[in-house]
Parts: structure tokens; C-alpha cells; sequence
């Protein structure tokens, strides 16, 4: 298919691999943003192709995995109300919270939905006048302008069964935490090219500032991810740091400005906490004041506080940061499996432990006993 | 999550007042909202992403990077 398989081509790929080898002087260490980026990394076997050029570190773009347990436990709370319809991405109803995942709950007699698109959910609440419909909005800055779009659809069509209960993610204030730790090895990171179609690349600019990395806004087929690299070998081979947009069939520096403005209206900046990471500064965003009538934190307050386990084998926090490989993690493949997993990262199908165990059968074999 | 796929777009309707465009995806077809891209028409490639048109792509654009690098263009 036209934009799809020209990016897929073995040609272009292998000559691309061929070039990173020959123009590196130095083993440079990248991280590449996005889960979905890891993902295709390791399924075409990308990283070992350059593997004497570059070590390429996993990063937190996997919106599921950072979202907090505390969360996922007052979705199962709110679930388990009789009135309520409990909607969200299928990928968000495997993650373990306190107590099982959302199927678990589902397979308990609660009514857990998947949707394919916010406005799906939307469509229920028209459709089930007698329910209470509570969206569980998770997402980076690509998702959100859909969130906010089935919000004011929700007020425009004047429904009142409608509630997110959010969790919305940023990803430049993640880069800046993970950037200023002292353990961070980063020389350049491959920004995820479809949080850059909404949002633009002008957010970078103060990161290259102040921690003189490239920012190269990179696609997610092979070949995208491999001119990523290539961009921002050429600048650190040079001394370089500069924001450098790949995809450039998707991503303008300015974004979108119509989704932005979307984004906007319904929503503002907040700390937020994330799992395993813990509080990122501006790290999130929650409806405006304006928009509180939606938000499902607000309304079912007769919840309360929810206090959340999360085991502590478990070590996605390191995983999340590039800090540590998920062979590498004790659990790996034996404490913890797609089947029984420890933390959302071996769940998501962005997550990198969920990577290693899907394409990389030999690190699953060393690491177990 | 962020997963998103092009499609190319059949055409514009409107449905419970808002955009949306009949698009093809390689020949499986699904209404797609344009709230979020309203500049997108017939003919366009659109990339989707829950629903939703995250913008409409640039072929240009694109040729761009492959001749700034001096690598060949994949094969379509």
C-alpha cells in the first residue's frame, strides 16, 4: 500500500544500515521515543543491523504503560457499579492494576467495553440513556485531539451520561526528566513522529538548548526509523544538536494547527503523575474547569481515595527511562509473561518487555533458569 | 497507542453535525472523522489514528528526506 510499503522496502533498508556503519566514527547511544517505534525495531531486527554504529535505547512513549495504577483501580471501581459502562482502547484492559485488569473485572459481571474510537463511546451513551458511561482516556498528545473532540460532541448533542476519566500524557516533559537524571547516557533521541503530527516539533527546541541533543521527529516503518537514525548520527558526527524533522509526510513544525485548537479548548496542562516514573512536571493534561461536568473523578467522588500495589519485583520504571533491558530484569520472562505480567510494559503492544518476549526468543531463553 | 494508518480519502459527509469522509484503506473502507484534519478532500491521503484524521500527508515532503540523505527511495 502506497505510503506503507515503499518504507518497508529491503533495499532501501539494508543501504540505509550500510551508511549509519560507515558514517559513525563512535558508538553513539539514541532513544528512540515511541513503544510503537521499539516494537518495529525489534520485529525487522533493526537494531542489531547497526549494532557497531548505535545502541538504541527503549523509551517511555507507551501511553498504557505510564498510566498510573491508582487509575486503573478506580476504572475496576467504577466498573464494578451496576449503572456504570466502563469504555476504553483495548490495549488498556490488559494491564494489571491492584487487583486483575479490566477483562478480569469484565469476566466479574462488569460492563467493560472496548472502543476502537472515543466517539464510539460517545455513541453508547446516546445509545444507553440508562447507563452511566465513564471513558477511561488514555493516550499521548496524537489521542487527545479525538478525546476532546468526542467531549464537546458529548455537549453539543447535550448528553449528561457522558464522563472521562482521564489520564493524558506529555511527552516533552518526560524527555526533559529523563534528560536531567544524572544516570542518562542520551546522545540523541528519535522524537515519536505521530505525537509531533499534532503537536509540531517547536516544544524541542528548549531541550536541544539546554542538554545539546539532537531531536530527530522520526516515522515508524523500517526505513523511517533508519533515516532517524542516519539524521542524527550525521549531526552528532558534526557536533550538531538540532530538532530535525524525518517524517516529514506527516510532521510540520507547527503541528496541526485544527487538532491543536481542539486540544486547547478541552484541556490544560498538569503534573501528573506516571507508573513507574513517578510525578513529571507539566507531564499531563486534564479537562479545563470549564469542561469539569465531564470528569468522572468529579462526579463519582464517592469513590475516594484509592490506594494502589504495585509490586515491587517490579522494575518497568527502569525499563520505561532506557536505564535497563528487559532481558536484563530478573523477572523477565520467568516471574513475569504476557500471560501473568508484573507491570504493563510485557502487556502493551507498545510496551519493551512485550518486544524482547514477542521477537527476541533467545534473550527470553537466557534469561530463564 | 499511537498507532496510526494511511488511507486515502473517497469522500466528505457530514454525520450528527460533525466532518467525516468515507476512507480507503487498501480497500477495506470506514468513516473517518475530519474534525481533526478539516482540510483533507477527495483524493487525499489522510493518516488515522482512532477514528480520527491526524493530517493529511505530504508526498513531497517526503521525497525531500530521501534526496537530503542520498539514499535511494524505497520501492512503492
Amino acid at each position: 500500500m502506497k505510503f506503507v510499503d515503499e518504507y518497508r522496502d529491503p533495499a532501501a533498508i539494508l543501504a540505509l544500515a550500510s551508511r549509519i556503519r560507515d558514517e559513525a566514527t563512535q558508538r553513539w547511544t539514541l532513544m528512540e521515543v515511541c513503544g510503537g517505534q521499539t516494537h518495529a525495531i525489534l520485529a525487522s531486527g533493526l537494531d542489531s543491523m547497526i549494532e557497531s554504529a548505535v545502541e538504541l535505547l527503549h523509551g517511555p512513549g507507551c501511553p498504557v504503560c505510564v498510566t498510573p495504577v491508582e487509575t486503573l483501580d478506580r476504572a475496576q471501581a467504577l466498573a464494578a457499579l451496576s449503572d456504570v459502562m466502563l469504555c476504553s482502547f483495548g490495549d488498556m484492559l490488559r494491564v494489571p492494576g491492584s487487583n486483575g485488569n479490566l477483562f478480569d473485572a469484565r469476566a466479574r459481571g462488569a460492563d467493560v467495553r472496548v472502543v476502537y474510537s472515543p466517539l464510539d463511546a460517545v455513541r453508547l451513551a446516546a445509545a444507553n440513556p440508562e447507563r452511566r458511561v465513564v471513558f477511561l482516556a488514555v493516550g499521548f498528545e496524537t489521542t487527545v485531539p479525538a478525546v476532546a473532540a468526542a467531549v464537546r460532541h458529548a455537549r453539543a448533542r447535550g448528553l449528561s451520561n457522558f464522563w472521562l476519566l482521564t489520564s493524558h500524557v506529555r511527552v516533552p516533559p518526560a524527555l526533559a526528566a529523563i534528560l536531567s537524571a544524572p544516570e542518562t547516557r542520551i546522545d540523541a533521541f528519535l522524537a515519536a513522529g505521530h505525537v509531533c503530527s499534532i503537536m509540531g516539533t517547536q516544544e524541542y527546541e528548549p531541550l536541544v538548548a539546554r542538554y545539546r541533543v539532537p531531536i530527530v521527529a522520526t516515522g515508524f516503518e523500517p526505513r523511517d526509523i533508519l533515516e532517524g537514525v542516519l539524521l542524527a548520527v550525521r549531526q552528532l558526527e558534526r557536533g550538531q544538536a538540532r530538532v530535525e524533522i524525518q517524517y516529514r509526510r506527516a510532521v510540520r513544525p507547527e503541528g496541526n494547527p485544527a487538532a491543536r485548537a481542539l486540544v486547547e479548548e478541552v484541556f490544560e496542562i498538569v503534573d501528573r503523575p506516571w507508573r513507574g516514573i513517578g510525578v513529571v512536571s507539566s507531564g499531563g493534561l486534564a479537562l479545563r474547569a470549564d469542561w469539569s461536568a465531564f470528569d468522572a473523578e468529579r462526579v463519582f467522588a464517592e469513590l475516594g481515595e484509592i490506594s494502589a500495589l504495585e509490586p515491587p519485583e517490579c522494575r518497568a520504571g527502569d525499563v520505561l527511562r532506557g536505564l535497563l533491558r528487559p532481558p536484563a530484569c530478573p523477572e523477565f520472562g520467568r516471574g513475569c509473561t504476557p500471560e501473568r505480567p508484573l507491570g504493563a510494559p510485557m502487556v502493551s503492544s507498545e510496551g519493551a518487555c512485550a518486544a524482547y518476549y514477542r521477537y527476541r526468543p533467545v534473550d527470553c531463553l537466557e534469561a530463564s533458569p | 497507542m499511537c498507532l496510526a494508518v494511511p488511507g486515502r480519502v473517497l469522500e466528505c459527509l457530514e454525520r450528527d453535525g460533525l466532518r467525516f469522509a468515507r476512507v480507503d484503506f487498501g480497500g477495506v473502507r470506514k468513516e473517518i472523522c475530519l474534525e481533526t484534519a478539516p482540510e483533507a478532500g477527495p483524493g487525499d491521503w489522510v493518516l488515522v489514528h482512532v477514528g480520527f484524521a491526524l493530517r493529511v500527508l505530504d508526498e513531497a515532503a517526503a521525497r525531500e528526506v530521501c534526496e537530503a540523505l542520498g539514499v535511494p527511495e524505497g520501492r512503492a
